[in-house]
């Protein structure tokens, strides 16, 4: 009986080990389709990952009325100064766009777009990376290269675009060419090419002008996304600087102070639309 | 087990004749037999340094891949009357090699004696056309589009093609070259377009002196390298937002711009194929090289000479609604040059000029 007792404390015994070691509970993620499928969990704690992609949306807007190539030769806006203009090209460069996670890390696409009004497939970038699924809570990009990329001759469809930026201005690429016509003081048309790129300070001497846009915006991505990255086209003319195309309209590339000015204004021209899914 | 035996010694039979068979048509090179996939020989196009350096790939359509029967036929035809109405014209007559593929009249004269309305545009490096818009109002999508048009054209070479592939196809010669070409010998408009295409893309010209030097093999004359400077300043020619700059030997943006022309806009251009009247007057920005070979200038041909374009842009330039806002002086005329600004810069557009390709063996005719 004595033994039978013992044996049966050892049974218990037994079965209390086995149920710790081979089955405790494993938090984790448990479907195999998932970026981040724990084999060994038995208990899914819903921290599944996915890959979705992200398509980023380029549009424009004249304080919040939007523009597009319909809009061009046509539409006639008034800016901070006064000045009554159309416009009849808008092309931009934007690089270095990056997603940044809630844990600190963040997803950095490689690609950079060349923005051309009159060309619809240039309107949205569909980066060739996927990002997982989870908290998000900013987006940066560039507008423009950076010192680093704005590299003479060193992309090959912007050479083709005619994109490139004097070298004696500083040489890389232009950031922007928006052009069109507005009426002069006279009431007469006047062309305006508000071009933007590096800065000459004097001869062999030049100044990056780049802006680095950094936005704090929580959101969450689940499904293929689509982030909206807007501007406010108005803004090149004001903030903190009221424009007047009557003193400034063309011969600006060369123009230092012109140039420092379109970065001043450019800082407020971009912000972060719509985040759909 | 005799009867089993009987049966296999058939099918191995059966196997060996099915075998020979497939031997025999594996091997038999006539491109006739609709069962067979002939493949004429590939050759893509032969890119130049410099252009593998600075621009991405040529356009060459996998509908019409080039190939060295294709070429061939394709210059044939090129430089062969035969697809005229009278057999008096080929599309060398007014775009010949010695003029870098365009002819040195204003305006072409057709087989019945009619002038055209523009000039004759010259011919190279269009494989890197990438946005696809031929002509100088950009009205054919394509290569293969656009060598359609001169041939029915009434004021041009006023054929029809269902004339013009009758007198393919009864000569001689052509059936065979098609046969080569395409794997058949049933001559279409569609494959005579894409043979002429062909040949047309591997009209590449990288071997001017500026080229030369760009790439290091050469240098430049003082006053050359001035009109380069002129070309790339914003406040003197500021010619590089439209024609290219030592990173795009293409020299143009192959898009439309109305550069001040004429009060009056009588020739519509690209607005005639848009609908989009703030569009009249726009006309595709030609390349600056071979300017040595292809005078005169502009869609109308208007300008005789570089001196008269150059004037054109410094003091010439006329108010139109539609006109382009680089051509940000109009109010006086222009950018007003001085006259040893003007000498430089038209030495240095010289410089853009490629003796080695109009006398390119390979691009003359063959016939």
């Amino acid at each position: 009986m004595k033994k039978i007792a013992f044996l049966l404390v050892l049974v218990f015994v037994a079965v209390g080990c086995s149920n710790d070691d081979s089955d405790p509970q494993v938090l984790g993620c448990m479907d195999p389709n998932s970026l981040n499928f724990d084999s060994t969990a038995n208990t899914d704690d819903g921290s599944c990952t996915y890959e979705k992609s992200v398509t980023i949306a380029f549009t424009q807007n004249w304080d919040g009325t939007p523009v597009t190539q319909a809009d061009f030769n046509s539409s006639v806006y008034q800016n901070a100064a006064g000045n009554y203009l159309s416009i009849s090209k808008l092309r931009y460069l934007i690089s270095r766009i990056s997603l940044h996670k809630a844990d600190g890390t963040s997803v950095d696409f490689s690609e950079y777009q060349l923005v051309d009004l009159t060309d619809p497939t240039t309107l949205t970038l569909s980066p060739a990376l996927n990002v997982a699924t989870g908290d998000y809570t900013g987006i940066s990009f560039i507008y423009g290269f950076n010192e680093q990329d704005n590299s003479s001759g060193a992309y090959l469809d912007l050479n083709a675009a005619n994109w490139n930026w004097p070298s004696m201005l500083g040489g890389g690429y232009h950031f922007m060419q928006m052009e069109g016509s507005f009426d002069d003081t006279a009431g007469a048309p006047h062309p305006y090419a508000y071009h933007n790129g590096t800065a000459r300070v004097s001869d062999g001497v030049f100044e990056q002008n780049f802006i680095s846009f950094d936005f704090d915006k929580n959101f969450t991505i689940s499904e293929d996304t689509t982030v909206e990255i807007k501007m406010n086209i108005s803004e090149w003319y004001k903030n903190p600087l009221n424009w007047d195309l009557n003193e400034r309209s063309v011969d600006l590339m060369m123009n230092y102070l012109a140039q420092k000015d379109m970065n001043r204004n450019g800082k407020s021209v971009f912000s972060i639309g719509e985040i759909t899914q | 087990m005799k009867e089993r035996s009987k049966q296999a010694y058939k099918l191995l039979i059966g196997l060996f004749l099915i075998s020979l068979l497939a031997a025999c048509s594996s091997s038999d090179p006539d491109p006739d037999d609709p069962n067979e996939e002939y493949v004429p020989t590939p050759k893509p196009l032969t890119v130049p340094p410099i252009f593998e350096r600075l621009l991405p790939h040529p356009h060459e359509p996998t509908e019409n891949p080039q190939t060295v029967e294709g070429i061939a036929l394709g210059r044939k035809l090129f430089f062969d009357p035969i697809l005229s109405g009278d057999g008096t014209q080929a599309c060398a007559t007014c775009h010949k090699p010695s003029n870098s593929f365009t002819d040195d009249t204003r305006l072409s004269i057709g087989i019945d004696g009619f002038e055209g309305t523009r000039n004759s545009m010259p011919i190279y490096n269009i494989a890197w056309n990438t946005n696809n818009e031929f002509f100088w109002d950009g009205r054919a999508t394509s290569i293969e589009n656009q060598a359609l048009e001169p041939v029915t054209n009434p004021i041009e070479m006023h054929n029809t093609w269902e004339n013009a592939v009758a007198s393919l196809q009864s000569n001689v010669a052509y059936p065979d070259l098609f046969n080569k070409a395409f794997g058949t010998s049933n001559i279409t408009k569609e494959l005579t377009a894409k043979a002429l295409a062909q040949f047309e893309r591997t009209l590449i010209s990288a071997n001017s002196p500026f080229d030369r030097y760009l790439e290091g093999e050469n240098s430049l004359t003082a006053q050359e390298i001035n009109g380069f400077e002129i070309f790339m300043d914003e406040a003197r020619g500021d010619c590089f937002h439209c024609h290219g700059n030592e990173f795009n030997p293409l020299w143009t943006d192959n898009i439309f711009h109305n550069n001040g022309l004429d009060a009056i806009i009588t020739d519509k251009g690209l607005g005639n194929i848009t609908g989009d009247p703030s569009q009249d007057g726009w006309f595709k920005s030609p390349s600056l090289r071979n300017l040595a070979y292809t005078a005169p200038y502009m869609h109308d041909g208007r300008f005789a000479t570089l001196e008269e374009v150059i004037n054109h842009y410094s003091e010439g330039l006329i108010y139109s609604q539609t006109i382009d806002p680089l051509m940000k002086a109009v109010s006086r005329g222009g950018v007003h040059l001085t006259e040893p600004d003007k000498a430089d810069l038209k030495a240095f557009l010289l410089s853009l000029s490629d003796p080695s390709f109009i006398n390119n063996p390979d691009f003359q005719d063959p016939n």
